[in-house]
This record gives structure tokens, C-alpha cells and sequence, in this order.
């Protein structure tokens, strides 16, 4: 069964969305859409500069900056009823808990008494066989020679 | 709140969960496993950045067509539609020029566990691209006989979905070298 919430509007009526607010024109999402490949184009280049400072922020932070603005222009979620922010912020934090209590397991490799012996071998064998990556540090090219991929663990 | 915009929501509810397991799993274990990062140097950030911009870009077309719909015209949304379907199927062969190079290179998904993650992540969301692209061709062809048109916005809310997952995983998997 249809819940058509896009009747066509009354000729001279306001243009409104599905929500009931007055739309934007084109325009208006155009330039959210420029304002996203700028930001794109930020996190390519910052990460370039090899400070680890600029690449966390040129990278992630832009990434959770356009995130926000596809959720709030795209998505149009500032106008959507109150409990779907909540939902998606209570799975949001399923996964930050899940991580919180993984995490010291897979981020230590030593406790007080236990030893991930499995995970420090596959870390020294890793660092020591490398990637055969070039001396740019940058990524294979047609007709290159394939690179030993380092032990699986 | 219409039924089927609700359900939309509920999905992607459900899809944090998923793409926030592997997402967060990978974070976990990139950052126990700083040898990863000899792994990580042979993904191509061009190809990566490429994609990122046909998908921003095809999230444009799925809100203009949300626009469309939300005026009436059904035609220019139903175009609009095919426009990011578009979008979907140029990012599946940059996808698959990727993944071929890769392979043949050696980066297979049993190659070691960095690739296991990255076919495994990028695979379940090009997966996800199909599915949102075999869905707006269904509601393409109803929004062209201005049917249904409400359904544009519920397509465009997973795609604008799909399109936050890639903005996340672009720079996790081609950007921290």
C-alpha cells in the first residue's frame, strides 16, 4: 500500500518536501555538493604533507564533516522526527561500546598475565618482510612485479 | 511519518551496526598491527578519491531527484534516478579496474589480513551499491509515470546511506598509509 507524501503541488503552491518544510531549489544542494569535493580535495592533499597531526585532521576529521553535511543537507535529518537521530546515535554507540570492550584485547598484545604470542610473531614478521612497496611509499604500477604479500595470521 | 520512510530509517539503523562492526574491527586492528601499513601503501588513492567524487556526485543527482519528486515531476526525478544509477555502475568498474590490479599484483583477500579486511569492507559496500542501484531502477520506472514518487526519497535515503559508508572507508583504507 502507497503513502504517497508527494502529491504534485498546487500550481503557485510553496514547493514543500515530504517532511513539510519549504524545499530548497537545486542551487542549494549544488552548492553543498561543491562544498564536498573541496573538502575532498582537502583530505587527499593534507595527508600528502606527512605530518601525522594534519593527515588525522585533513582525513578523518573531514570525513565526520562531510558526513555531517550529507546527514543534515542530503539526508535532511534536522527535520526528521526526534527519535530517528536517536536511533542511528543508540547504534552509533552499540559500535563504540562493542570497541570499548574489544579493543584492549586486540590493541595489547601483553596483559598481566597472558601473552598474544600469535599477534606480536605476525607483527615482527610483518615489519621485517615489509611490502614490497616502492621507495616513493606509493602504489604498484601496471607491469610491476608482484610483491610478497607479508604471513597471514 | 510515512511507513516505508521509516522502515528506510530502520534499515540503515541496521546497517551501522554492520558496516560499524567491520569498520570498527578494521580501526582495532590497524592500529595493533602497525606492519599494515607496508600493506596499506598499494592501495590506489586516486582510484579511491575518483570514487569518492562519483559518489558524492551521484548523491547530488538522488536529492535533486528527491526535489523533483517532492515538486511533482516525476519525468526529471525518474531522470535524475538514472543519473546515480549511473554514478553506481562507474564506481563498480573503477572497482573492478582496482580489484583486478590488485589481484594480479598478489593482494588477494587471503593475502594476510589488512586485504582480508579490505576486500571484506569494500565488497559488502559495493554489494550495497547493486542493491541501491536495482532498487532506483524499479523506482525510476514508476517516478517516470509520476507513480510512487514518494519512493524516491526512501531510494535516495539509503543511497545518501551507502555514500556516508564509502566517505568513511576512503580514507581507513586509501588515505592512512
Amino acid at each position: 500500500m502507497s503513502d504517497n507524501a508527494h502529491a504534485p503541488a498546487a500550481p503557485g503552491a510553496e514547493p514543500s518536501n515530504a517532511h513539510g518544510h519549504a524545499a530548497h531549489d537545486d542551487k542549494f544542494y549544488i552548492r553543498i555538493w561543491g562544498i564536498l569535493l573541496v573538502l575532498l580535495v582537502v583530505s587527499v592533499i593534507g595527508p600528502e604533507l606527512g605530518i601525522r597531526v594534519v593527515t588525522l585532521i585533513t582525513a578523518f576529521g573531514i570525513a565526520i564533516v562531510k558526513a555531517y553535511l550529507v546527514l543534515k543537507n542530503f539526508m535532511h535529518i534536522g527535520v526528521e522526527k526526534k527519535y530517528v537521530a536517536y536511533l542511528l546515535i543508540t547504534m552509533v554507540a552499540l559500535m563504540v561500546l562493542m570497541v570499548g570492550g574489544v579493543g584492549p584485547d586486540v590493541l595489547r598484545h601483553d596483559g598481566h598475565r597472558w601473552s598474544n604470542v600469535a599477534a606480536k610473531k605476525t607483527v615482527e614478521e610483518g615489519l621485517k618482510a615489509g611490502g614490497g612497496h616502492d621507495a616513493h611509499g606509493g602504489e604498484h604500477k601496471a607491469g610491476e612485479k608482484p610483491a610478497e604479500p607479508a604471513p597471514a595470521h | 511519518m510515512p511507513t516505508g520512510r521509516l522502515a528506510v530509517w530502520w534499515l540503515i539503523a541496521s546497517e551501522i551496526v554492520i558496516f560499524g562492526g567491520v569498520l570498527g574491527s578494521y580501526i582495532m586492528h590497524r592500529l595493533g598491527h602497525p606492519e599494515w601499513a607496508n600493506q596499506s601503501v598499494h592501495t590506489n588513492t586516486w582510484a579511491g578519491a575518483f570514487n569518492t567524487f562519483v559518489l558524492l556526485t551521484s548523491s547530488l543527482s538522488a536529492v535533486l531527484a528527491h526535489n523533483a519528486a517532492s515538486r511533482g515531476d516525476g519525468k526529471r526525478a525518474a531522470k535524475l534516478l538514472w543519473a546515480t544509477i549511473g554514478g553506481g555502475a562507474v564506481f563498480l568498474v573503477v572497482k573492478s579496474f582496482e580489484w583486478t590490479n590488485e589481484i594480479q599484483h598478489g593482494y588477494t583477500i587471503t593475502s594476510n589480513t589488512f586485504w582480508s579486511f579490505y576486500y571484506t569492507a569494500a565488497g559488502l559496500h559495493g554489494l550495497h551499491v547493486i542493491a541501491g542501484m536495482i532498487v532506483m531502477m524499479f523506482v525510476a520506472a514508476d517516478a517516470a509515470k509520476n507513480k510512487e514518487l514518494q519512493r524516491v526519497e526512501n531510494a535516495g535515503l539509503y543511497w545518501h546511506f551507502v555514500d556516508l559508508v564509502w566517505i568513511f572507508l576512503f580514507p581507513l583504507l586509501y588515505i592512512a598509509k
